[in-house]
């Protein structure tokens, strides 16, 4: 199978895969979410361990990885951005303004969308939108374009991309 | 499954997912930079994200059919109008944060990410707040 389609193939069933997990987890289902984030209510911590599961798995795999040259499909590894600034804690000050409304984020929106139409498909639609408004207005508050928009060095060395990885 | 233990199980799949995405790819499994780059026409390498997305979807509808009650669709009573707000703040503020629960939240944190650690302490904080306020001070409960 030629590379190119090894990649969003595996990308497809990675998407279902994760999809899969926020369904099991609860992450679905926005008034547990909802329940979740109300520490003075009925609090509801079972998703504290969904959290804690998701970053371990995760962070037992990415320091297998990170020991690579380069991922197993081709491709580098990202150098990514390390301190933190005024946009980021902005964006992510509105995003849990917007999660603490509805009780969604974008994973859990998507998966949601797909499994039908309603009120959360409303609330599908409006992200979008957000994001098509970021790309319309967002110059303004974005000092430099994201990590994944920009294609990489092509004189990165690998002992370099994962110095930039930590 | 008891609560508990999906969430164990739920947990585990998402980091496996990110991680295998992260190993194979060499891309963070950010659930909104995925789809605001999938949307974006000129961004390069854009088939993965595309097919990351179709992946969310099938997902809801295998959800559907297997397990219904794990997917409501009906924003847990969300008036209508609170709901768009807040779908057009989470979509702008994930775009200008660079990242949500999964890319942040995940994989930023899981990686050690000074940056990513900010950003999923500010908005469990602010989501927590606008939870309390929502709740207990205006809705009097």
């Amino acid at each position: 199978m030629k590379r190119a389609a090894k990649r969003w193939i595996t990308a497809l069933a990675l998407g279902l895969l994760f999809g899969l997990g926020l369904g099991i987890s609860g992450m679905t289902q926005p008034d547990k979410v909802l329940a979740f984030l109300d520490l003075t209510g009925a609090w509801d911590p079972s998703l504290a361990l969904v959290m804690v599961a998701a970053i371990g798995a995760f962070a037992v795999v990415f320091r297998i990885a990170r020991r690579r040259p380069a991922p197993l499909l081709g491709g580098r590894f990202p150098r990514l951005p390390k301190r933190p600034d005024g946009r980021l804690l902005g964006g992510a000050a509105l995003f849990g303004l917007g999660w603490g409304l509805a009780g969604i984020c974008p994973g859990p929106a998507l998966v949601d969308l797909g499994a039908g139409l309603g009120d959360v498909a409303v609330f599908s639609a409006a992200m979008v939108g957000g994001i098509l408004l970021h790309r319309l207005v967002g110059a303004g508050v974005s000092g430099q374009a994201p990590p994944d928009r920009v294609a990489p060095a092509p004189e990165a060395v690998p002992g370099v991309i994962r110095q930039g990885v930590r | 499954m008891p609560p508990l233990l999906s969430a164990l199980v739920g947990g585990l799949i998402i980091g496996g997912a990110a991680a295998l995405l992260y190993l194979l790819h060499g891309r963070i499994a950010g659930v909104s930079g995925i789809l605001g780059s999938a949307v974006a026409p000129e961004t390069v390498d854009r088939e993965w994200r595309v097919a990351f997305v179709a992946g969310l979807l099938l997902a809801g509808v295998a959800l559907r059919l297997l397990a219904p009650s794990t997917v409501p669709v009906g924003g847990a009573g969300t008036p209508l109008p609170l709901l768009v707000l807040a779908g057009v703040i989470v979509g702008f503020g994930t775009r200008m944060g660079n990242g949500c629960t999964s890319g942040h939240g995940v994989c930023g944190v899981g990686r050690g990410s000074a940056r990513s650690i900010w950003a999923t302490g500010t908005f469990m904080a602010v989501a927590i707040a606008v939870v309390f306020v929502m709740r207990h001070v205006i809705g009097g409960a």
